[in-house]
């Protein structure tokens, strides 16, 4: 699924200059615990839905190799959150939906769990 | 069982999900036979007996000029023969017109899916108009994953080779390069910068990505730990050399009463901001022995706390 179709299921904004409409992501993932996120990644393009908008996510999604990140429940992320987003080419979408929601709607629309494969 | 055993028990492993890996990052259409032996609907079931026969194929999309109508295989052959009250009939009457198709721009896994899904032998593969480009079985997914990794394996070799040249180079019983820094506790807004910087001293060592997210990943909980749980921070420290990376991370405390139950999925001394955060909930430890090959830690109530965490690289039999 391309990350522009993403953001259109999802009625999300953009909020970095990184941004690849056309780049294919493979699974996403849902969580507020970061430590989750770091406990289930897989290869390939993988997204991220999070209520947490601090740099942790950002962080977070670095040392996972994640492609994107969605904020739920109409979050902006901070200034400072946006800065580092560019620094690591990671693009910043937020929309209104809730996390379930959010996920129910692009799983159904086809985007696979990333939860199947972990590197261990 | 032996160290070593361990090792290779654990390598072998990686390559299990090193396969699992390519499923999402293989397309289709670098795995499919694109030469596709095609029936018109006319074709006569006797000849399409002798088709599949004569190019060892058990099915065949069917196409109307360009377009793709239906796909039949050797079970509906089977059934139009044990059916003898219609010896003549075509490849029309017996094929299935309900279609699944996958787009040759897909992932393999979404093949994958649908073989799961409908148990079918084969799928036709078609490009964004529908026209049929190729034509995709299991084995086209097993052949074109294991041609995809022994690629990526050469890959990895150079990267290795080129790690292990600056080992090489200097000359010394044993050569490691370690890779300090400091981490503030309670500076959050900086937490993972020290891991950031090391993730990319490590990609530049041509670590492989695999070993590169496990010790990131390991490294980075590590830190939040320091900057988490400790009265006045710490050192994270990366010890480099051509056998193994070992994180080590030192503070001053306050220490841990109970240093064997911290490694426990979903311990937790965490306060209710550091949950806030997203962290804390006793997953990090649990994390970091997951990823490692050895994880230990030391610590005394009041004194301090070292962690010790230990990657091995591939040995060198498996490379």
């Amino acid at each position: 699924m391309l990350l522009k179709q993403i953001v259109d299921i999802l009625e999300g904004e953009v909020h970095t200059e990184t941004f690849d409409g056309e780049l294919e992501i493979t699974s996403g993932g849902a969580a507020d615990l970061m430590s989750d996120v770091l406990a289930f990644t897989t290869g390939g393009n993988s997204i991220l839905l999070s209520g947490l908008t601090n740099l942790q996510v950002l962080r977070t999604a670095e040392m996972a190799n994640i492609t994107a990140i969605v904020f739920v429940r109409g979050k902006t992320p901070q200034q400072s959150t946006i800065e580092l987003a560019e620094e690591l080419s990671i693009p910043l979408i937020s929309c209104r939906h809730t996390l379930y929601q959010a996920s129910g709607l692009l799983m159904s629309a086809g985007l696979p769990d990333n939860g199947m494969a972990t590197i261990l | 069982m032996t160290m070593k055993e361990n090792t290779t028990a654990k390598n072998e492993v990686n390559e299990l999900t090193r396969i699992q890996e390519l499923v999402y990052e293989v397309r289709v259409k670098e795995v499919m036979t694109s030469q596709v032996v095609t029936v018109s609907p006319d074709t006569p079931m006797r000849e399409l007996m002798r088709i599949l026969r004569i190019k060892k194929i058990s099915g065949v999309p069917v196409v109307d000029g360009d377009d793709l109508i239906g796909i039949i295989s050797l079970e509906d052959l089977v059934m139009a023969v044990a059916d003898r009250r219609h010896p003549h009939d075509s490849v029309s009457d017996r094929m299935t017109r309900k279609l699944v198709v996958v787009r040759a721009d897909e992932m393999a896994v979404q093949a994958v899916k649908l073989f799961a899904h409908y148990g079918y032998g084969r799928l036709p593969v078609v490009d964004n108009n529908g026209k049929l480009v190729g034509i995709l079985t299991g084995s086209d997914i097993t052949r074109g994953l294991l041609k995809a990794l022994s690629k990526r394996y050469q890959a990895e070799e150079i990267r290795r080779y080129r790690a292990s040249h600056i080992f090489e180079d200097i000359d010394s019983e044993q050569t490691s390069l370690i890779l300090s820094y400091h981490i503030t506790a309670g500076d959050f807004d900086h937490g993972g910068a020290a891991t950031s910087k090391l993730k990319r001293a490590l990609e530049r060592l041509g670590a492989n990505p695999a070993l590169l997210r496990k010790v990131t990943i390991s490294s980075y909980e590590a830190e939040m730990n320091l900057i988490l749980h400790t009265t006045t921070g710490g050192e994270l420290r990366a010890v480099i050399n051509p056998q193994r990376i070992v994180i080590i991370t030192e503070d001053d405390g306050p220490g841990i009463e109970d240093a064997e139950a911290v490694f426990k999925p979903g311990f937790t001394t965490a306060a209710d901001w550091v949950r806030e955060l997203g962290f804390g909930a006793g997953m990090g430890l649990a994390n970091i022995k997951r990823y490692s090959d050895h994880a230990s830690i030391e610590s005394l109530p009041n004194k301090g706390s070292r962690l010790l965490a230990t990657f091995y690289m591939a040995p060198p039999d498996k490379t």
